[in-house]
């Protein structure tokens, strides 16, 4: 297809191969053959959105559908951003360099909760209203999809619709109806009403929220008759048969994950009880081995990545992963394919693994303990002992390794001095351990830890959605008191410490636990040219500060606030088959340090059984 | 078994860099199943060159790539599977054997035509303008690079030069040593005629890239054979 933008436009910007599409496995359809136009977006740039698992079936999914034609839609960066705002160039999706405006659907992926102005840059760049009130009938039908759903509350205003689950399940029975209404002479409203009675899909302009004179919320209830008071979340029982992607597409240029990549489970056991994923995803739902081999050499062939990827939020957990792994090497070494392990366990076996699959030299070890000390390794839940940090590097510095990365989280919950103290401790320990264990003769130089940390940010479906988040001072604080001990430390020399900007993860915190009172917020704060904000180097506090000064809502409220568990907080009409009993009792453990076991060792009964499969039923 | 494969990059792909396009071959030589030879060591990459880099935005109907294959394949197979799996735009043209004696493309590119077209219809003794400006015994102009600035003269430089059909036509030195480039001959044009020079101006299309064998230019297709 002829690119919608003008040579002398696209020659001009950043990576002009991002606006282009006809990369390999693109798919191109006969409009005229079309009922449902689809554009599927990811609010950030091409080379992030690209690099996204989820798109990827979702638009193969959706492609597999004859009357279906689904394209794909990016954030344009900010030089072509400037150009299409001052040309008045409307948005086109990357497949057709067609308008979105004209399309039936446009969906939206809410990754995470700083790409909240992109959404709007995206409907602002479309020319379609901003606020779902104010579509017609010739403007698409705006979903959004994904985890920030999870609490969609902040944007609500802006879309039509949301799908709360796995697209896996439920899409058909949108698509169907939609099509039903579009034959029959389309009402909007009309349809809106009755997606919002279909599983999993939650429609915002049907529901109302009143609020008491503290701020909290009243009531959150449905305006019309029919629709659920709360919707359940959509999961896919069946991974194993589940639609799954094999020709993905192959970008031109170099994208964040340039390779392919094999789901090989969703869901995770360990209760990380600061971990959303952990929450909303439950039950741990395993794909067959065999059937993912079968994937791996197709997707390896129709793609001919050079690498591939295991995808899961703890891999180490697969329950066949030694069979998996000994097939890919074995496939990988006849066919000159690299083999990626993302977040596995550092132990005998995944060194053995990693020693096989990548050059010990130039890797890393990480390991995340997200605290420093057992104590708040307890009250998160993170069954990583201090003892399984050492025995595992040390293993590893046997084994050649000599860089070590280290991912902690500072603000959590009960967190005290004591426990900041430990986190230089820790890597001081693991520096002397290399000392002690490598003779003189055999290092080759120093060893190489890099310790970073994060701020923490209580997410609602966690057992910390009450918690109260820290301010940004009390952060910097923190992250210069580590820093300050880790240069103490005998082996500092070895250890490098990073932490982040505090004022981005204050912002992150209100907009996972907002309500709708905040798209006022996030709308002014666009329209004062905040975009990009997950970009450092686009990211200005400025807008921010302007956006909440002018609509007189006050960004604390949402955070730094220990939340009653009487409260109803936003996301409560949602029901992710984890109970709220459930979070509310790993609150008070966690309070009193106590550990709960996985799924796969006990049930610990925290609903999610009642999807009848996965984990739940393995014991 | 070494192989000289030529291919065009047309339309949508000449946004496509370099680097970008010799991934793509990479991944292009894995879905079409060609037998190419891997280096040995702990990162075993394709053993394949690049004739000569195209700029972003410019257009080409003769790119070479050299490959070396560890089984062997018929040409048209190759030419098959290859066309197959590509992307629009990046059509293969041919696919020969070389001979054990032949010199990679990259080393042995001395020249490459070029056909300069125009955006906006430039004014009508622009062409006249143009043979004028050739027929002068020499063109110095100040080369910029990233580490020195020194005068060159352009004309030994261009081995040919045509217009035909309101298309500049340049058969111009390149390789290693005094890689000329159209932009700059087209550069010194302007200045010559005192006009301010937007390089978005030109359309180029690189035609072809040449060897030098007994005093005379070869295509770098005409070095290898079918097989």
């Amino acid at each position: 297809m002829k690119p919608v933008l003008p040579d002398e436009i696209l020659l001009k910007v950043e990576k002009p191969a991002r606006y282009i599409g006809g990369e390999i496995n693109a798919v191109y359809k006969d409009p005229r053959d079309i009922d449902i136009r689809f554009a599927m977006c990811f609010p950030d740039l091409y080379e992030i959105g690209m690099s996204h698992l989820g798109i990827q079936i979702i638009y193969s999914m959706l492609n597999e559908r004859p009357d279906v034609w689904c394209e794909r839609v990016y954030s344009p960066w900010i030089d072509l951003h400037a150009i299409m705002k001052e040309k008045k160039i409307p948005l086109f999706a990357l497949e057709s360099q067609e308008p979105v405006s004209g399309f039936d659907f446009l969906g939206i992926t809410l990754q995470y909760e700083m790409c909240y102005t992109n959404i709007l840059q995206i409907l602002d760049l479309s020319g379609i209203p901003m606020h779902a009130k104010d579509r017609t009938k010739d403007h698409p039908i705006v979903i959004g999809g994904g985890p920030c759903t999870y609490n969609p509350e902040p944007v609500a205003v802006f879309f039509d619709l949301f799908y709360i689950g796995e697209a896996e399940t439920g899409y058909d029975a949108l698509l169907d109806l939609y099509k039903e209404y579009k034959n029959k002479g389309f009402d909007r409203r009309k349809f809106l009403l009755e997606a919002g009675k279909l599983p999993g899909i939650y429609a915002p302009l049907f529901y109302e929220t009143t609020y008491h004179a503290d701020g909290t919320i009243a009531a959150f209830t449905p305006t019309e008759e029919g629709l659920g008071e709360t919707i359940r979340k959509e999961i896919c029982m069946d991974l194993t048969h589940a639609h799954y992607p094999t020709k993905q597409i192959v970008p031109f240029i170099r994208v964040t994950q340039d390779r392919a990549v094999l789901e090989i489970q969703r869901g995770c056991i360990r209760g990380c009880r600061f971990c959303q994923a952990g929450m909303i995803y439950r039950p741990l739902r395993e794909k067959e081995e065999k059937e993912l081999e079968r994937i791996a050499e197709e997707i390896l062939a129709n793609t001919g990545n050079d690498e591939i990827s295991l995808s899961s939020l703890s891999s180490s957990d697969y329950s066949k992963l030694p069979e998996l792994i000994e097939f890919l090497i074995a496939h990988a070494r006849e066919n000159h394919v690299n083999i990626s392990l993302p977040s596995l366990r550092i132990d005998a076996f995944s060194l053995d693994v990693m020693s096989k699959v990548q050059d010990v030299r130039k890797s890393s070890l990480t390991f995340a303990p997200e605290a420093g000390s057992q104590r708040l390794r307890n009250v998160i839940n993170k069954g990583l002992t201090e003892d399984d940090i050492l025995k595992g590097a040390a293993e590893a510095f046997k084994g050649g390794w000599t860089r070590v990365k280290l991912y902690f989280m500072l603000g959590l919950p009960t967190e005290t001095e004591e426990d900041l103290k430990a986190i230089p401790e820790l890597c001081n320990e693991i520096a002397k351990l290399y000392y002690e264990l490598i003779p003189k003769e055999e290092r080759k130089g120093r060893i190489q830890i890099v310790a970073s940390s994060s701020f923490f940010v209580p997410k609602p479906f966690t057992p910390f959605q009450w918690a109260a988040m820290d301010r940004a001072e009390d952060f910097l604080k923190k992250a210069d008191f580590v820093n300050h001990t880790m240069h103490a430390q005998l082996n500092q020399r070895s250890i490098k410490y990073n932490w982040h900007d505090a004022k981005v993860s204050i912002l992150e915190g209100i907009m996972a636990r907002g309500d709708r009172r905040l798209s006022d917020v996030i709308e002014a704060a666009y329209r004062h040219g905040a975009l990009f904000d997950a970009w450092t180097e686009t990211f200005s506090q400025e807008p921010w500060d302007k956006a909440f000064a002018e609509t007189g809502i006050a960004g604390d409220f949402y955070v730094h606030r220990e939340r009653d568990p009487e409260e109803i907080l936003p996301w409560d009409f949602i029901d992710t088959g984890v109970t709220r009993e459930f979070l509310l009792k790993e609150w008070e453990n966690a309070k009193a340090g106590i550990v709960t076991r996985n799924c796969r060792d006990t049930c610990n009964g925290c609903g999610a059984a009642e999807f009848g499969g996965g984990i739940c039923y393995a014991h | 078994m070494r192989i000289r494969i030529k291919f065009t990059k047309l339309g949508n792909v000449k946004f496509i860099g370099h680097l970008d396009l010799m991934r793509y071959f990479q991944k292009l030589m894995r879905r079409s199943g060609i037998p190419i030879a891997y280096s040995a060591g702990m990162s075993p990459h394709q053993i394949m060159s690049f004739a000569l880099p195209l700029g972003i935005g410019d257009e080409s109907i003769g790119e070479y790539a050299d490959i070396e294959l560890t089984g062997s394949v018929s040409s048209t197979d190759a030419i098959r599977s290859l066309s197959e799996h590509s992307a629009e735009g990046i059509e293969i043209l041919s696919f020969k054997m070389l001979p054990d004696d032949a010199k990679n493309a990259m080393a042995s590119v001395e020249a490459a035509d070029y056909e300069i077209s125009f955006r906006h219809m430039p004014e009508n003794d622009f062409y006249e303008a143009f043979a004028k400006f050739m027929q002068q015994d020499s063109i110095i102009v100040m080369k910029r690079t990233k580490k020195s600035e020194r005068e060159i003269d352009l004309r030994p430089l261009i081995f040919a030069w045509s217009i035909e059909n309101k298309r500049i036509r340049l058969r111009l030195k390149c390789g290693s040593v005094d890689n000329t480039k159209p932009e700059l001959v087209m550069e010194a044009f302007f200045a010559s005629l005192g006009l301010p020079f937007d390089p978005f101006l030109l359309l180029i299309k690189r035609i072809d890239l040449f060897t030098e064998k007994d005093g005379t230019f070869i295509s770098l297709d005409e070095i290898g054979a079918d097989i």
